[in-house]
């Protein structure tokens, strides 16, 4: 039979289209590709019938047209005459700014806890399950709103900071201060600024003391040289090292090649410090750090601190017990146990998930809406959004920001997986 | 004379063993070994003990002096003050004594309150088969059931909506099964569908006006803003997880799909979800989707918040149902193939069973931080827990008060969440354990 059939040229029935695997695929997605395509132009259609019915168009020139709205916090130049592009991006500078402290403080949060809950200490143990349990079980929109308000109650006034029996006084050595409006923290200033110079009034009459961006990438150029060959001296040392079985020389080294070109950069900018000092009924210069600002970046950091002390402690307890008796077996003592094999296996646990908590971290930090800090959900979903009535456009533009921003940080997990993946067959 | 090789006294019977020292039993050997150990530890617990009584010693006044009768903010500082008392030194717990059921329920009319906690105790129900393996199976009738009858107990109307619902699912499921033996298991399967969406579309008004001309089955109807606290919350989240369950398998199997351009699709639907924070999509069914919908359709902001909502944990759940399907073994899908199923048979009969059971945990995580995210919905203007919060404190009984309210609420949310990782907890390690 199947002979037969072989010999005759074969016929192509219609049939075929659906019983016969070589066609099926291919009709499926034909006609999967049909729906898709014709959902889209019943959205796309819909849109425009909405749109000129409304009397509007779909049109990106409003982020040119001066925003008219003032914005507390910028980390670039602003003001109110500048675009609405300009708006969004102060905006994004914020999102980015708290995310990245939040980040940085998270991570500390997280590795200390998820050790502490390892601790063969039944309180301290205890504690810190008790921490981890009540943040992930709460929503984080309740902690910010109730650290914020506990900022809001229980820090002092800047006025409690007046007078002969003021009842608040600042920390560390009269350089910050932290108020109910948020904390004013020194900042650095340069007398022989490369960017020009800006009178700013300091405590004892007028001194002319600037910073620009110019100085600090100048320093930070410099870090980014000194961390390079610091990193290139550790690498000879390895190579040395498995070569002749004598490490050189290299910690001092390494110090000596980040500190010395940094403090000498930062001698000839001149730099000093300019700390904060009561003025009036508020304090005056330093740098000012909002309680919006300040709220948010305590919440997320403690939210996500504990989410990532649960994912520090499994990758900790995910290294099997055999790790660690071999290498005490084999001479190593406690603390390079612990660097040398512990680590390293459990950090191939731990860095995808704690990548992607950055990642919820980031997304997260749009709640900034719950304490008035201006993200770029508050200035280009926001006030652009009600002084422009571009909702269509200002929503995309959102989406598509924190959709890359997600993207990026996806790609480096995937690019970290496949770096460290265990080898096999 | 002795005989010399004679010991002078033999011990016949092995002595009682000794009790061991005090300092290595009981309490004194817990407390040497969890809390004294090393040095280290000693000043770390002393220092941690002394921060506790610390933050008791402040705490514990204003807990212990709150007052819990009282009909507002005033009342409740004149009762503290006639005790010689400030009015920051106790808490007034009696906001909550007086405005629990709006926390509860927000502005459920309170002569229905029984709806909701029925419907709770029948969603529990549907529920039990699900997490509990040990129940008998043909509970799960009933879980399929139970949806239904707590979207007719929530919002009322007439009974014949859900059964109708029902009874359209059942024509597609007959559908499939009479066409089925004519035709293959896809093309069956969309024939199904497609009968039963033309009943939905068709016959459905039609049908539900003509049984209740027959034989009215209503209840008192109650709109959704009425919805509130923590009914809304437990409303959004509930509703979400269980529409997006359908909606996460259907896009993880198009994820793991050989066909590339639906793999693609929901290759793009899920990051594209996942890339954007919760709340941009939530102003985006605020603000947008009346664009996307034909001009002059508009529908409720609750109605919009749950499909928004089921969309964004679809998306979710789809990866951890990914994770439940990449798990099992390789072995499972060539058996399968090779007894000849085909592919919608292997999946229900094979696959699904085994990748949704072990992803069952992650999917009550999800389901964790879905229902901890319903609170953003106070951004549009819902009255989910904080935002009937923030009702009662802009009256002017209550205005003024503050940690009481949202201690009570991060109580509640920690009592629910808390109990649901657990469960998640006890299932994983039932799962690693054994391979029922």
């Amino acid at each position: 039979m199947s002979a037969e059939t072989q010999s005759s040229a074969p016929k192509f029935r219609i049939g075929q289209l659906i019983y016969d695997t070589r066609y099926r695929a291919k009709t499926i997605q034909v006609i999967a590709g049909f729906i898709i395509l014709s959902s889209i132009w019943w959205l796309g259609a819909n849109i425009a019938g909405n749109l000129s019915a409304l009397g509007k168009d779909f049109n990106l020139a409003f982020l040119s047209n001066p925003a008219g709205y003032d914005i507390n916090q910028k980390l670039i130049e602003y003001d109110s005459k500048m675009s609405h592009g300009r708006a969004a991006l102060v905006g994004i500078m914020n999102t980015l700014l708290v995310s990245v402290l939040g980040c940085i403080a998270a991570t500390f949060i997280g590795v200390f806890v998820g050790v502490l809950r390892l601790s063969d200490n039944w309180v301290i143990n205890r504690l810190a399950a008790v921490y981890v349990e009540a943040f992930r079980s709460v929503p984080l929109l309740l902690w910010i709103v109730f650290i914020f308000a506990i900022l809001s109650e229980a820090l002092p006034q800047p006025r409690d900071f007046r007078g002969e029996d003021a009842t608040a006084s600042m920390q560390l050595f009269d350089s910050v201060a932290i108020t109910a409006r948020g904390a004013y923290v020194p900042r650095v200033a340069f007398t022989n600024s490369i960017s020009g110079n800006e009178v700013v009034a300091v405590k004892d009459g007028i001194v002319e003391v600037a910073s620009g961006g110019a100085d600090w990438a100048l320093i930070f150029a410099a870090l980014l040289m000194g961390s390079t060959t610091a990193y290139w001296l550790k690498r000879r040392a390895d190579r040395m090292q498995s070569q002749t079985g004598q490490r050189p020389l290299t910690l001092p080294l390494q110090i000596m090649v980040v500190v010395v070109p940094t403090a000498l950069i930062l001698w000839f900018l001149g730099a000093t410090m300019v700390q904060p000092y009561l003025k009036g009924f508020n304090f005056a210069e330093g740098t000012f750090i909002r309680k919006s600002l300040l709220a948010l970046w305590l919440a997320l950091s403690l939210y996500t601190g504990a989410f990532i002390a649960e994912i520090v402690r499994g990758g900790i307890m995910s290294v099997d017990n055999g790790q660690r008796e071999a290498a005490l077996a084999l001479g190593l003592r406690p603390d390079k146990v612990m660097r040398l094999i512990i680590l390293p296996q459990a950090m191939r646990v731990i860095i995808p998930p704690l990548i992607s908590n950055y990642l919820s971290l980031a997304k997260n930090s749009s709640l900034a809406l719950a304490v008035g800090y201006m993200d770029v959900r508050a200035t280009l979903g926001g006030i652009t959004i009600n002084q422009t009535g571009r909702e269509l456009e200002a929503m995309l533009l959102l989406g598509l920001f924190y959709l890359v921003l997600s993207l990026l940080i996806a790609s480096v997990i995937n690019f970290y997986d496949r770096s460290k993946q265990i080898q096999e067959r | 004379m002795t005989v010399p090789n004679k010991p002078a006294f033999v011990r016949t019977e092995i002595l009682p063993a000794k009790a061991p020292p005090v300092r290595a039993t009981g309490i004194t050997l817990w407390v040497r070994k969890n809390l004294l150990s090393s040095w280290l530890n000693v000043i770390l617990t002393s220092l941690v003990l002394y921060a506790l009584i610390r933050i008791t010693y402040g705490l514990w006044p204003w807990l212990a002096n709150g007052v819990w009768e009282a009909d507002s903010l005033a009342h409740c500082r004149e009762i503290l003050a006639a005790s010689g008392l400030g009015p920051t030194d106790g808490a007034c717990f009696a906001v909550i004594n007086d405005r629990w059921h709006q926390l509860l329920f927000g502005f459920y009319p309170s002569e229905l309150y029984w709806r909701p906690i029925l419907a709770m105790i029948l969603f529990l129900g549907g529920l039990a088969p699900i997490l509990f393996f040990s129940l008998p199976r043909s509970l799960l009738t009933f879980s399929c059931l139970a949806p239904f009858a707590c979207f007719w107990l929530l919002w009322g109307g007439s009974a014949w909506v859900p059964l109708a619902a029902i009874g359209g699912l059942v024509i597609a499921g007959l559908a499939i099964r009479v066409l089925s033996k004519w035709l293959s298991s896809t093309l069956a399967v969309c024939g199904g569908i497609a009968i039963g969406l033309i009943f939905y579309l068709i016959g459905f008004s039609s049908f539900v006006s003509f049984a209740e001309g027959i034989f009215p089955l209503s209840i008192q109807q109650v709109a959704s803003r009425e919805f509130g606290g923590f009914m809304l919350a437990a409303t959004i989240g509930l509703s979400a997880i269980v529409l997006s369950l359908p909606l996460g398998i259907l896009l993880a199997l198009a994820r793991q799909s050989d066909l590339p351009l639906i793999k693609w699709c929901a290759i793009v639907f899920i990051e594209v979800v996942r890339g954007v924070p919760l709340i941009v999509w939530l102003f985006t069914a605020q603000l947008l989707l009346n664009y996307f919908l034909p001009p002059g359709t508009s529908f409720d902001l609750t109605l919009r918040v749950i499909i928004m909502v089921t969309l964004f944990a679809a998306a979710y759940i789809a990866e951890v149902i990914r994770g439940g399907l990449a798990a099992l073994p390789k072995g499972q899908y060539e058996g399968a193939d090779s007894l000849g199923l085909s592919y919608w048979q292997a999946t229900r009969m094979i696959i699904l069973p085994q990748a949704l059971k072990i992803s069952i945990p992650a999917i009550v995580n999800e389901f964790i931080g879905l229902f901890k995210d319903t609170t953003l919905v106070v951004f549009i203007g819902l009255l989910d827990p904080i935002g009937v919060a923030r009702a009662i404190q802009a009256t002017p009984e209550w205005n003024g008060i503050y940690w009481e309210l949202f201690t009570f609420i991060g109580l509640l949310f920690f009592v629910v969440c808390y109990a649901m990782a657990r469960y998640s907890l006890h299932l994983e390690n039932k799962l690693r354990r054994g391979h029922n």
